[in-house]
């Protein structure tokens, strides 16, 4: 499911159906709190009092969305009420899913395409256990599924195992892995690798890099220069670097994302884990926030549960 | 990115005035910064609603100590009350009963399970325990072999987990064997598992039956948001948690997923990591932990000393002098005095919100020596020298140098600075002098 070189992919209308529903069940979690809270809230009230303002604001501040983002949607909302624009509280709802729909529209970030016969090179970073290695490993098996040659590169050679890991995630996927041990320096392992990926054609370079927190200067530091490197051996490379996010982390991926932003540079966002939580709230912050658009999210354990993200079908998922 | 509480109570108090009394009127601004910082800081939003409540209750009609102001004065509360939600002492493991022990680790992905198992075998190893590691995800690619490199580098013997058996049995031979083996404590790491994933969660049901676990312990990424009380509730009510440990604490996560846990299974917080190496595994203070979800450093704990080290009769003769303006060098010794026995500069420094990171102030780091001196010139002074500064001519100066081995130079600097602090002090004690500690901070 996931497209490279930007190109749409349009899946037929059934299709299309069958995802909506994969997504619906995924975020079946986050709808059931926040749209069931909101239907709940709504129920039979026929004015918009103070009380219903502050339930709102619990219902979105307990999904996520973030102390600034929920501020602002209040204030929003008190605004219209002053002018006499919202009478009844089922309106409060539409009020709510456009709004929300509006912040999730950040627009994509400018970043190069690479040169004719050279590979795609992603660079993947995010803080520890958000997820990386597995993400890697499925957007390498839909490449892989459309044709791609691919090869994954074992940048994190400090975590135990970790080489071992993206190996077997390679296996499975059907992509090179090119790998060296524990303890090697990250940025030789991937200059090696563009090398080989050169000489033999790849099409999609992943790069693994060590999960790390990000406000770790030293850490943030080999990231730039992983960075660097890349962009020695390949102009313009890493095309696209993706910051992986776990959504079951609170308002801190908002720091981290910021702070991975402004050191690397950051193309696009990947949100994991989010079957799991009832607050997929916190996409709505970032991409608030941030203004950086959310490529991915990955909805379940299964190899194609890492699913491109649209706004539309998102807040249809999880209002409707 | 969060500016800290305490800088915004401060700003908010200052709009108050006719303080000395903490009243309804003058709180409730200050309260909503809490609520704010405590959400921001990803307390759980019910526990934020009680919490912000009591500490209303508390709060409204207390007297502000002479020390304090109205804000630090409703931080110290708040901070008594986080620490109190949070428990008050530390809480270690309970190893009782037969040997071995078995410690199950259970959480959700990525929370950092394995690596804490490692760790947790390194502190009881320093302990004088015999920890035996037992793999028993047999589920994400290598985390045995993870596991296996974690135990060679510490030196910890690792059960040989056959992947091909199912996680209940592994645990039931590793704990025959590491009987055998003489080892007293096995740390079970089980597979990350949603805690809303019916058949996983039974699966921890079935490894608890078999093996009786001295503790179960929920790994918790410091990080998570709101979320977190549902997935401490959901394990606690299918398996029993008996305690916490808190991962990843050394990123700037405000920590309040361990409050918010606390608060609502009642299961205490017994260790946090902070950081990728193994030795990086802390026991829980909770109170280090209210300071740091309030984003204020260790600036309570300055606080504390300042109250508590401060002699408040000298500090009222210095009040009463100040206001008559006769400040001399004899209260400029006193005050240095008194603020050596807050600690070194540095350390006050570092007490300060944002006072560790800030880089540049290295360059500026306050010499200690520099005050060594200053006393010197200070006790080599008669005591009419120092009621009267304005005395010290040129050939006093000559044997105060002498007398404290230092420069007619230093001399001058000192007098110099003193008359600058005494024009500083003038401009404070007109316009009020409640905020004592401010002086010396």
């Amino acid at each position: 499911m996931l497209n490279i070189y930007g190109k749409k992919d349009t899946p037929s209308p059934s299709e299309h159906r069958g995802l909506f529903q994969r997504l619906r069940q995924g975020l079946s979690k986050t709808r059931h709190t926040l749209t069931g809270r909101l239907d709940r809230l709504f129920l039979g009230k026929k004015e918009i009092t103070a009380d219903l303002l502050e339930e709102l604001e619990e219902i979105l501040f307990t999904s996520d969305i973030g102390v600034a983002t929920t501020g602002e949607l209040i204030d929003l909302l008190k605004e219209k009420l002053a002018r006499k624009e919202l009478k009844e509280p089922e309106i409060i709802k539409t009020v709510l899913r456009d709004h929300i729909l509006s912040f999730l529209k950040a627009p994509s970030v400018e970043h190069a395409l690479p040169a004719h016969g050279e590979p795609l090179v992603i660079m993947v970073i995010g803080v520890n256990g958000v997820g990386k290695t597995t993400t890697i490993g499925k957007a390498a098996h839909s490449f892989v599924l459309q044709g791609k040659e691919v090869m994954l590169v074992a940048a994190d050679t400090f975590r135990a195992a970790a080489v071992e890991q993206l190996a077997i995630w390679g296996e499975r996927a059907g992509a090179d892995v090119v790998k060296q041990g524990t303890g090697a320096d990250p940025s030789a392992v991937v200059y090696d690798a563009l090398t080989a990926a050169l000489s033999r054609q790849t099409d999609v370079v992943l790069i693994d890099t060590a999960g790390r927190l990000h406000t770790k200067v030293n850490l943030m530091e080999e990231l730039q220069k992983i960075r660097r490197v890349t962009d020695q051996k390949l102009p313009g490379a890493p095309h696209e670097v993706w910051l992986i996010l776990d959504a079951t982390t609170g308002q801190n991926a908002i720091s981290q994302a910021e702070i991975f932003n402004n050191a690397i540079g950051v193309t696009s966002i990947i949100l994991t884990k989010l079957d799991g939580t009832a607050k997929g709230g916190i996409v709505v912050g970032i991409s608030k926030q941030l203004g950086i658009p959310i490529k991915y999210i990955g909805i379940g354990e299964k190899v194609d549960d890492l699913r491109p993200f649209n706004a539309k079908d998102f807040i249809g998922a999880i209002f409707d | 990115m969060f500016e800290s509480l305490s800088e915004k109570l401060n700003s908010v108090f200052k709009k108050v005035t006719g303080r000395g009394r903490l009243s309804e009127a003058n709180v409730q601004d200050a309260l909503r910064e809490v609520r704010l910082a405590l959400l921001e800081a990803d307390v759980n939003y019910k526990v934020v609603k009680q919490l912000v409540e009591d500490i209303r209750q508390r709060a409204v009609g207390q007297e502000v100590l002479e020390s304090l102001t109205p804000g630090q004065q409703l931080i110290k509360i708040v901070n008594q009350e986080l620490t109190r939600l949070m428990g008050e002492a530390n809480q270690g493991l309970q190893l009782v009963g037969r040997t071995p022990h078995s410690l199950m680790l259970v959480g959700l992905q990525g929370s950092g399970k394995t690596t804490t198992a490692a760790k947790l075998a390194n502190y009881l190893r320093n302990q004088g325990r015999h920890p035996y590691l037992v793999p028993a995800d047999i589920y994400r690619p290598a985390a045995i072999d993870q596991l296996k490199k974690l135990g060679s580098q510490i030196q910890v013997p690792v059960y040989q987990t056959d992947p091909g058996q199912k996680p209940e049995e592994i645990c039931l031979n590793a704990l025959s064997y590491a009987g055998r083996e003489g080892a007293d404590v096995l740390i079970i790491d089980t597979a990350g598992r949603l805690h809303i994933d019916k058949p996983l969660m039974a699966e921890l049901v079935r490894i608890k039956e078999k093996i009786n676990p001295a503790e179960i312990l929920l790994i918790a990424d410091a990080m998570t948001g709101q979320d977190a009380v549902n997935v401490a509730k959901q394990f606690d009510e299918s398996l029993g948690v008996t305690g916490i440990i808190l991962s990843k604490m050394e990123g700037d996560a405000r920590g309040g997923a361990a409050l918010s846990i606390k608060a609502v299974t009642g299961k205490p917080v017994k260790f946090i990591g902070v950081g990728e190496k193994i030795d990086a595994l802390e026991p829980f203070h909770p109170e280090r932990m209210a300071s740091q979800i309030l984003g204020m450093g260790d600036v309570l704990s300055l606080i504390e000393k300042a109250q508590s080290e401060f002699d408040e009769k000298e500090a009222l003769k210095l009040e009463k002098k100040l206001k008559k303006n006769q400040f001399d060098l004899e209260d400029f010794q006193a005050q240095l005095q008194q603020m050596k026995k807050l600690g070194s500069l540095d350390q006050i420094l570092g007490m300060l919100p944002g006072m560790g990171q800030l880089k540049k102030l290295k360059q500026h780091k306050p010499d200690e020596k520099e005050l060594v001196k200053v006393e010197a010139i200070i006790n080599s002074m008669t005591k009419g020298e120092r009621r009267q500064y304005k005395i010290i001519n040129g050939s006093r100066r000559r044997r105060i140098a002498k007398g404290s081995g230092t420069t007619v130079q230093d001399v001058n600097r000192l007098l110099k600075n003193f008359t600058q602090t005494k024009k500083m002090v003038e401009r404070f004690s007109k316009q009020g002098f409640a905020n004592m500690p401010e002086l010396f901070g």
